[in-house]
């Protein structure tokens, strides 16, 4: 299993039942392909589509419903088409219940870099600082380093999305709960050791007695 | 009642240095043939009001390339390599404004608000020269209402009234954008007599129209 279904498949556990959930898109789209089926959820495409489905068989696609992406889906028996003052108006408003995001880095604060590096990559933010300011839970799902450079350190050199505490950080080593005292480690990945997550981590990480491994779905 | 013009004859509306804004996200819902009649006239020193300048040869992407627009004031240009360049040059100017952010500042200045305020971009590059206003135990960045001098939206259909229905994925900005502008230049699909759009499928009363474009042919 490579490190990015095991991080789709362990941040698919994390969706609650009921809930309106946006998934970036990149890795943190995968986890879609995890869900169990008994886990009924609606998930938002923020260029305004509440419902969002696979991706049509080809040759049945409409070229007025995409992701945000910009790749043709389709939309789930109950879904609605909503305008982007609706679709942002849900994510500010307190309505989205999760939000799934790629990360640059993140910090001992909790706080998240992934929209630019300067001088390098200037995409924009989209709506990426509107999520992590605005869902209720921000899960920050990425491969825990970037050719053997730690994305998890002490202060983020690279520009902020949002000044907010992320809810919990997901790679295919560790689960990372930020809390106020600093960045809680909570598991292990598939037969990864606290000292091998330690050693690719730049920030500190606290441990609170026996480190599990994870449980993926 | 309006009579649908050609497209030549909107796009012959727009004098050099005007304000567009423009519908669409990733030109799925923008006014395709509108854009392709303005970069046929050769029209300069356009500023850019949407979510995205879209891809190279794709709807806002065709504006980039011609060189009619100085001035862009859009959430992502990710997609759209020729933006980046033409940034990184200085030969056109980029305003990166949070997705969410922008539709809410067009609203604002459509709807006779004189502002929004946001926690969105608070803590991040987005806060600089901006006014932080306190109310209600928490702070907020004041952002501004945009408006524009033309605004071309797209939508699946209209009649002769005017009123707009939209498609999908397809209205995005379109149904804010039509509030927000001096001229309003609206391209459907398709047109159909009046009453035929039911009163409750319409989401753009076709008060706001200016002008109506043929239907594609």
């Amino acid at each position: 299993m490579d490190a990015k279904e095991i991080i789709a498949r362990r941040v698919a556990r994390e969706i609650r039942p009921n809930t309106l959930v946006n998934l970036g898109i990149g890795l943190p789209s995968l986890v879609a392909n995890y869900l169990p089926d008994e886990v009924q959820v609606f998930f938002q495409a923020e260029n305004g589509v509440i419902g969002l489905g696979a991706r049509p068989p080809e040759g049945m696609e409409d070229p007025n419903l995409t992701d945000a992406g910009g790749g043709f889906v389709t939309a789930v028996p109950g879904a609605a088409s909503i305008d982007s003052a609706m679709s942002f108006g849900l994510i500010r408003g307190g309505h989205l219940d999760m939000t799934v995001l790629g990360g640059l880095q993140v910090d001992e604060r909790g706080y998240l870099a992934n929209w630019m590096v300067p001088g390098k990559m200037v995409p924009g933010m989209g709506g990426a600082m509107d999520l992590v300011a605005g869902a209720k839970r921000v899960v920050v799902a990425m491969v825990h380093s970037a050719k053997g450079n730690p994305k998890i350190v002490p202060e983020c050199g690279l520009p902020l999305t949002a000044a907010r505490r992320v809810s919990l950080i997901v790679t295919e080593m560790a689960v990372i709960e930020p809390t106020a005292d600093g960045l809680v480690l909570r598991e292990r990945g598939p037969g990864v050791s606290v000292e091998e997550i330690e050693a690719a981590t730049a920030a500190s990480l606290i441990q609170l007695g026996e480190v599990p491994e994870m449980t993926l779905a | 009642m309006k009579t649908a013009i050609k497209v030549e004859e909107a796009a012959g509306m727009i004098p050099d240095g005007a304000v567009l804004l423009i519908g669409g996200f990733m030109a799925v819902g923008s006014p395709l043939r509108l854009i392709d009649a303005i970069v046929a006239r050769g029209i300069k020193d356009l500023t850019v009001v949407a979510n995205d300048t879209a891809m190279p040869g794709k709807g806002i992407g065709k504006l980039v390339s011609c060189g009619a627009v100085s001035r862009v004031i859009v959430s992502h240009i990710g997609l759209n390599p020729e933006t980046q360049a033409k940034m990184m040059a200085g030969e056109m100017e980029v305003e990166l404004v949070p997705q969410g952010t922008l539709v809410e500042r067009i609203r604002a200045g459509g709807v006779g608000l004189g502002g929004v305020l946001t926690a969105t971009g608070l803590g991040t590059t987005v806060e600089e020269g901006k006014q932080i206003v306190e109310t209600g135990g928490k702070r907020y960045l004041l952002e501004t209402p945009i408006r524009g001098d033309f605004a071309l939206v797209s939508a699946r259909q209209a009649d002769y009234a005017g009123n707009l229905e939209y498609s999908l994925t397809a209205q995005n900005f379109n149904p804010v954008m039509a509030l927000a502008a001096d001229t309003v230049i609206a391209e459907p699909q398709n047109i159909v007599p009046v009453g035929v759009i039911p009163p409750d499928a319409v989401k753009t009363p076709g008060v706001l129209v200016d002008h109506l474009l043929e239907r594609a042919a």
